[in-house]
């Protein structure tokens, strides 16, 4: 059985009512994880993504969460005070039944790292920069069982494998290792 | 690789039904920067003057600006060109809202159509993929429903939208280009949109926009937010509520109506109800918009929140911002703010800008009541006064009986119908009908913005210098202690010595040059906001904003890698307003024209408006009739337009006006 630890719950509280639908979550968070830090700026890469029907007054920032290689055998629709939400509105999942939290050119799954290359003690950016306070990040310290954190590359390369198969992933990796190989 | 700009253009061809993505010179960047200074440039290089604005070899151009789709706050205006049906001359009208970010992510930085469809479409630009669809079920729909249909069946609830309603389809002269919460409203562009056959654009990207200097760039990005949170926390204190904070007009906001219903026109500009407000129109009021109200909202990447969704029982859902909720209530004498909610949504599924329709409409009623126009003109008008506006809205778009006439507008209109009715279109300016404002003593400042201003609308004009003096020194003293904004010192003095009577007040005070000055800081913000893509409602249009003169150049350096200072700036500045001048004179535009309405003030003074014109006019390096020298011209790299306007014999011409003094 795992060891118990102690560890930093870190929670960003949405309050839909207080959201202008401005998107700046998006860009900020796209900009914070490109490479170069902020050399670039394109809302479809973000980790945080902003259901919005203006007209039906849908407002909803969905954090991306895990990779999921096959979708759920249904679908939930959420109606709250007589408004009808999305199917799926408010699920963080990357999912093949669609197009959120992936990249938009490779397609590879996105996730919300809770901005870990921040310096501690700093606010996560979408957090920052909502003035709204639709985003309030809070922390608290809990006991939990420690688990193995995967890292991104496993995440994406896992997802190719449920994209193209196992030895097609395979073969095109030995491929690269092979071309690009250091000169002797 | 291009920094803030994308690099290419979107060139359509309605007639050939022809599409292709064209690279762009990055001089012109460097000479223009981007939005309204590369449209100019491309306006001036590419039709004659002599051409007709429905006229197919006319661009109607969609642009970002320069920082749109940077994580630059509020860089999200889409600048929309071409000539305006109704004065004639540049039209250029802006919108903000989420379209000209999108459209930098689909890859381009602007859109530029030629010729006409034979047969009504839209445009369906999907990253690289673009396509010229069919949009005959579209015909008649309104410019909020044809966004939805259009979501709807391209699958694509992230598309951005912008349409064209009734109005625009039938060419109305003041049909708007909606989109989202937003709209580019004056000067009858959605008409030249309807004349070329394209009900809608819609745009999806999802493509990166490069920055030069990242580090430096997010440092000021994080600057600009930290004092728009500031400034939210801290109104500018000693001046109108309106005038306090960011953003447009806070008009979906706030409910308190006091100052604009008693202090703006009502009916055809010209009536003033000093106590219109009282306890039970505000009870009734306050109720009225906080029902309908459902949730205030934002353009991309803006806290503020100037725009609303509306929501009236029984009627479908729209989005509203500013001031069009009062405009039709006070034209129509309706004191039910309920019915300006009502009319507005049905004016803005037609796609009519809010200023000058119901200006039109109250101006047409005037002329009935006058005897001008006949019972005959208005049969089957229902008598009250909110029947009245529904009906002949109704009729001006679609150009039924006299709304086709009154569909050009107060000024054609008039001239069309005679019979005097020439005085009854007395609030234009340039043919353009302006806000409903009437005041008492002249002041210089606006007296030029009115005069002057190639936008020929106030509020793209006016900003940064206060409206009126301060009443004490202690709140002169105030104001300027933290104002960062100002470009020089001397501006700072001004406010300290401008009083309310004496000698140092209007209309002498601020004197001639310091007026010229004034007026010159807040062209130039709006200019540079313009080309650059951001609200001016972060910047020159607010008193106190977060980006300025110092520091754009800082701003603008670091997303694209240029190396400007405040001095490059201002040149670019000067080069842009020359240029658009330019495209002006060339189109007719002389000093005979530069002329607020007769009874905007109700004292006037020639001699000194003389002065002013003369003197704007050489702090320019224009000519005495307002246009710009071959010197002046050659000066800002622009001696092909001296040598265009030499040819021409446009400085040969006799002055369009005699001068008293000569
Ligand atoms: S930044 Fe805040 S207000 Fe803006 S869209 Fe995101 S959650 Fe909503
Ligand atoms: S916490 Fe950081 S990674 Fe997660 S959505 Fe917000 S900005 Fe993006
Ligand atoms: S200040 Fe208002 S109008 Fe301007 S971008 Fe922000 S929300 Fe839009």
């Amino acid at each position: 059985m795992a060891e118990k630890k102690k560890k930093i719950i870190k929670t960003i509280k949405v309050d839909l009512d207080k959201c202008n639908g401005c998107r700046a979550c998006e860009v900020i968070c796209s900009a914070f994880h490109a490479e170069p830090k902020y050399s670039s700026n394109n809302p479809a890469r973000s980790r945080i993504r902003m259901i919005r029907h203006p007209l039906r007054d849908i407002y909803v920032p969905v954090y991306a969460g895990e990779y999921t290689s096959a979708e759920c055998m249904g679908r939930d629709k959420y109606i709250i005070d007589g408004k009808e939400y999305d199917e799926c509105g408010f699920c963080r999942a990357s999912c093949p039944s669609r197009d959120a939290f992936k990249e938009p050119d490779s397609g590879l799954p996105l996730k919300c790292d809770m901005c870990e290359d921040l310096p501690e003690g700093e606010k996560p950016l979408c957090v920052q920069w909502c003035l709204n306070d639709a985003l309030i990040y809070e922390e608290r310290e809990e006991e939990v069982e420690e688990d193995v954190k995967v890292e991104d590359v496993e995440i994406g390369l896992a997802s190719l494998i449920d994209k193209y198969g196992r030895d097609k992933v395979i073969d095109i990796m030995a491929r690269m290792a092979e071309k690009t190989k250091p000169a002797a | 690789m291009r920094y803030g700009d994308t690099g290419y253009n979107l060139e359509i061809d309605l007639t050939r039904g022809n599409v292709e993505r064209v690279e762009t010179d990055p001089k012109l960047t460097e000479l223009h920067l981007g939005g309204l200074g590369t449209n100019a440039k491309l306006l001036w290089d590419r039709v004659p003057p002599e051409t007709d604005p429905f006229a197919p070899e006319i661009p109607l151009m969609f642009s970002s600006g320069l920082l749109c789709g940077t994580p630059a706050p509020g860089a999200n205006r889409t600048i929309i060109t071409a000539y305006s049906p109704q004065t004639l001359l540049m039209g250029y009208s802006m919108m903000g809202g989420f379209w000209a970010p999108e459209l930098k992510h689909a890859g381009y930085d602007k859109v530029i159509f030629r010729g006409k469809s034979p047969d009504l479409v839209y445009i369906w630009i999907n990253n690289d993929k673009v396509e010229i669809r069919d949009a005959s079920h579209l015909r008649g729909k309104g410019a909020v429903e044809t966004a939805e249909i259009i979501k709807e069946e391209l699958k694509e609830p992230n598309a951005q939208v912008a349409a064209i309603g009734l109005a625009g389809e039938n060419r109305v002269y003041t049909a708007s280009i909606e989109q989202g919460r937003s709209s580019a409203s004056r000067l009858g562009l959605g008409a030249v949109m309807g004349d070329k056959g394209i009900k809608a654009i819609a745009v999806r990207g999802t493509k990166d926009i490069y920055i030069a200097k990242p580090a430096e760039f997010i440092e000021l990005c994080n600057e600009v937010l930290k004092y728009i949170q500031y400034r939210n926390e801290n109104p500018v204190p000693n001046v109108m509520t309106i005038l306090q904070g960011l953003g447009s007009p806070q008009e979906m906001l706030h409910v308190d109506e006091k100052w604009h219903t008693e202090n703006f026109m009502w009916g055809n500009s010209r009536v003033r109800r000093k106590d219109f407000w009282n306890k039970q129109i505000e009870d009734r009021w306050r109720e009225v918009q906080l029902d309908v109200r459902k949730r205030l909202i934002s353009c991309y990447n803006c806290p503020m929140k100037c725009g609303a969704i509306i929501s009236v029982p029984g009627l479908s859902t729209y989005m509203m911002k500013c001031f069009s909720k009062l405009t039709y209530t006070m034209a129509a004498f309706v004191d039910d703010l309920d019915f300006g909610f009502k009319i507005a949504q049905r004016a803005t599924e037609y796609g009519v800008d809010g200023f000058s329709t119901p200006q039109i409409m109250a101006f047409a009623f005037e002329l009935w009541e006058a005897g001008i126009l006949t019972d005959a003109d208005f049969e089957g008008c229902p008598s009250d006064s909110e029947g009245k506006f529904y009906w002949l809205l109704d009729r001006i778009v679609r150009r039924e009986g006299i709304g086709d006439i009154l569909a050009d507008g107060t000024y054609w209109a008039a001239k069309k119908i005679g019979k005097g009715a020439e005085d009854f279109a007395h609030n234009n300016i340039k043919k353009h009908e302006q806000l409903p404002l009437k005041l008492g003593m002249l002041n210089p400042v606006y007296f030029l913005m009115y005069a002057t201003g190639e936008k020929i609308n106030i509020t793209q004009i006016e900003g940064q210098f206060p409206q009126s003096p301060f009443a004490t020194m202690e709140e002169r003293q105030e104001f300027i202690s933290d104002w960062i904004q100002a470009p020089d010192e001397k501006f700072k003095q001004i406010v300290l010595d401008w009083e309310f009577r004496g000698e140092r007040s209007n209309p002498y005070f601020p004197t001639v040059d310091m007026s010229v000055d004034i007026v010159d800081w807040q062209e130039k913000m709006h200019y540079i906001d313009d080309a650059l893509g951001v609200c001016a409602g972060l910047s020159s249009f607010p008193l106190k904003p977060p980006y300025h003169i110092h520091n754009y150049p800082k701003i603008i350096s670091a997303t694209t890698g240029m190396d400007l200072d405040e001095a490059g700036l201002t040149q670019i500045y000067n080069r842009n307003r020359n240029l658009i001048r330019a495209i002006n004179v060339r189109r007719g535009l002389r000093r005979i024209d530069e002329n607020p309405p007769e009874d905007h003030w109700k004292r006037r003074f020639p001699e000194l408006e003389e002065k002013l014109l003369d003197a704007y006019y050489k702090f320019k390096g224009w000519n005495n009739d307002g246009i710009p020298t071959k010197e002046t011209l050659q000066a800002l790299d622009l001696g092909y337009i001296a040598e265009d306007l030499e040819k021409r014999g446009i400085y040969d011409e006799e002055p369009s006006v005699k001068k008293a003094s000569a």
